[in-house]
């Protein structure tokens, strides 16, 4: 069971919706690539669903919208402190986003809500969303989702496939049924769509254990890492924060906390009162990264963290592959077992 | 053998130290053209030259080895390459009609590298188009970055492609990647204040290194697009010497508008005597003094409001 909307329907059910909602998806920012005459794809609240990019991927995952790059986590003075006014957003957000990304949510959950005591912060925005997902005709370059099995989900509200100057939806919740019913959809048999298969497999060795640690394929990134951060700034499940404490400078005794993105291979990320850091060598940062994404996330969890979007291939600009770096530890483990 | 030195020279063929022999001088704005041409320049070179080809320090071609006697054939020839690069031409088949103004040069820009700020190749043939069959001796040079490769800073118009970066507080993680890159690459107009990078206007010179290297997209590239024209460098026996900054977060409209005022100012106060009926705008700038250069070159311009204007130039270069 489902709806088609029509060009004209489809402005109808979007004017209903931001009636109910913020809608973030991922938009095109034309001029706004980091190089001369490029575009970028990136999330932002949009209007309409023309704004809303279908066919390529976006460069930055759906993340930032209900964990902000920089979130001002409360306000002091001398003795009092006040929490900011964003945390009861007056609508719900709906926000778009993959399949591989839907699966992305439930690591960023596993991490805020179900490790310990709950965020507060991430929980707040976070129950106040509801997602659509938007369906993939083909696989985009660098993905390996079907390795990952993260090409289908069905933890949607809503499902939504672009084909031609039509939709293809099918709801699960309640309110945005009514929105689609009042916007004049009609209904029809739709099944979302999903990818079977990427161009790129990974193979997650099953006796991969943290011994590979000493493996000499960490090496060849001391050398090819240029410690951007960019591979963990595009993740959909990269979740680590650092505090920044600021004092308004006009007068020093009143100002805000805030949290901001970490990237656990820029520099300092590792670093300890008294100046050591225990992660020095970009390749050592690698080996750390990979494992967590492939390893160590499952262990608590029961589950890989990595959702296998390829956002990180796609924007490293050292070319510097994560699926490929997945792919090598196979080896790796031949290599660090025969060395016993 | 009886030739016109005068008129051949202005046809874009050479006076060559080999008696009776000529070369001629393809203009190719930008630098960049269709591979095509490659053919039609190899075919004249092979049938009426002598086969070679010097590529010139202004970015064209030079067909060596041609008898005077050829002229006309090669440029009956060129016509296709004439066409083809939408040069300004006064009569068909006889040639580039002038040879003052110099190829416009240009380093590839932002068709290819990623720290250029602009299509050089498309505001060079822009210019082009404008100035072109003037016979004046200018030197025009477009350059996509304070980098300039293009060496701009040589040529009596340096155009440098100027982005104005815009800072989204909300994105910036503090890794102090702009930071670093703008002290280490550039001129250090960037400083951090409580976590967050703090940009210096006077000091930046809109290179984008900030922008390049921020990894979560907080630094952009303005939507518009700004340049600063770097004016007066230039080789030569005399008194060679580097381009000073004139306009600083100009538009492209006017830096068109202020060539073309420069070929009136020119046309004013050459020397008559010049030899050649040449003369570097410097030496005639030098002469009449820098102020009044400056009224010839703005009239009727209209900056935008950020831009920049360093007044007076003052220029300095070897002296003997």
């Amino acid at each position: 069971m489902g709806f088609i909307l029509d060009k004209i329907s489809a402005d109808k059910f979007l004017s209903g919706l931001k009636d109910e909602y913020y809608i973030f998806a991922p938009k095109r920012f034309e001029l706004g690539g980091i190089y001369s005459d490029t575009d970028a794809i990136r999330y932002s609240e949009i209007n309409s669903f023309d704004e809303i990019v279908f066919d390529e991927k976006s460069q930055y995952s759906f993340k930032e919208t209900i964990l902000q790059i920089s979130q001002t986590i409360f306000y002091f003075t001398e003795d009092q402190i006040k929490e900011p006014n964003f945390t009861c957003r007056q609508k719900k957000a709906l926000i778009f986003l993959r399949n591989c990304d839907l699966h992305g949510l439930k690591r960023l959950d596993d991490m805020y809500l179900n490790n310990g005591p709950e965020d507060y912060y991430y929980k707040k925005l976070r129950d106040a969303a509801e997602f659509v997902v938007m369906g993939c005709e083909n696989s985009f370059e660098n993905c390996f989702c079907v390795s990952m099995g993260t090409n289908q989900s069905d933890a949607y509200d809503l499902s939504i496939d672009k084909q031609e100057d039509k939709y293809l939806i099918t709801c699960k919740n309640s309110k945005l049924n009514n929105i689609l019913l009042k916007a004049g959809a009609s209904s029809s048999d739709v099944v979302p769509k999903f990818v079977t298969s990427n161009n790129i497999q990974v193979n997650i060795p099953d006796n991969l254990s943290n011994d590979v640690a000493t493996s000499k394929i960490w090496d060849e990134y001391d050398v090819r890492c240029i410690a951007c951060g960019r591979c963990n700034f595009v993740c959909p499940t990269c979740t680590c924060f650092t505090m920044q404490d600021i004092f308004y400078t006009e007068n020093g005794k009143v100002g805000e906390r805030r949290r901001v993105w970490a990237s656990c291979m820029i520099d300092g990320f590792t670093d300890m009162a008294g100046g050591h850091s225990y992660r020095v060598k970009k390749g050592q940062r690698m080996r750390y990264k990979v494992l967590h994404k492939v390893l160590n996330h499952k262990k608590r969890h029961g589950e890989q963290m990595c959702v296998g979007c390829g956002r990180c291939d796609d924007i490293c600009p050292e070319y510097i592959s994560f699926s490929n770096s997945i792919n090598k530890l196979e080896n790796a483990m031949k290599e660090v077992t025969s060395n016993e | 053998m009886d030739i016109n030195t005068k008129k051949l020279k202005k046809n874009a063929f050479r006076v060559s130290k080999v008696r009776g022999i000529t070369a001629s001088r393809i203009r190719v704005p930008g630098g960049h053209l269709n591979a095509k041409y490659l053919d039609v320049i190899k075919h004249i070179a092979q049938t009426y030259g002598d086969g070679t080809i010097h590529i010139t320090s202004r970015q064209g071609f030079e067909i060596m080895g041609i008898p005077f006697e050829k002229m006309p054939e090669v440029n009956a020839a060129i016509q296709e390459i004439i066409d083809g690069m939408d040069i300004n031409q006064e009569e068909f088949a006889q040639g580039y009609p002038s040879s003052g103004t110099r190829n416009i040069s240009a380093c590839i820009g932002n068709k290819v590298c990623p720290f250029a700020c602009y299509n050089t190749t498309k505001f060079a043939k822009r210019i082009e188009k404008e100035v072109f069959p003037n016979d004046l001796h200018f030197k025009i040079c477009l350059t996509g970055c304070p980098n300039d490769c293009a060496k701009a800073r040589m040529n009596d118009f340096g155009i440098i492609g100027m982005t104005l970066p815009q800072f989204d507080a909300q994105r910036c993680v503090s890794c102090g990647a702009c930071v670093r890159m703008c002290k280490r690459k550039s001129v250090e107009a960037l400083k951090p204040s409580n976590y967050r990078p703090v940009r210096n206007a006077e000091k930046c010179i809109g290179c984008g290194e900030c922008i390049v290297n921020c990894p979560t997209m907080a630094w952009t590239r303005s939507k518009k697009k700004y340049y600063k024209l770097v004016l007066l460098g230039r080789t030569g026996k005399k008194n060679p010497r580097l381009g000073e900054d004139f306009l600083k977060w100009v538009d492209e409209d006017s830096i068109v508008k202020i060539i073309l005022n420069t070929y009136d100012y020119v046309k004013e106060y050459i020397d008559p005597n010049a030899v050649g009926g040449k003369e570097h705008i410097g030496y005639i700038v030098d002469r009449t003094g820098f102020e009044e250069f400056k009224k010839w070159a703005l009239k009727d311009v209209e900056l935008p409001p950020e831009t920049e204007v360093c007044s007076p130039v003052y220029w300095n270069g070897i002296q003997f």
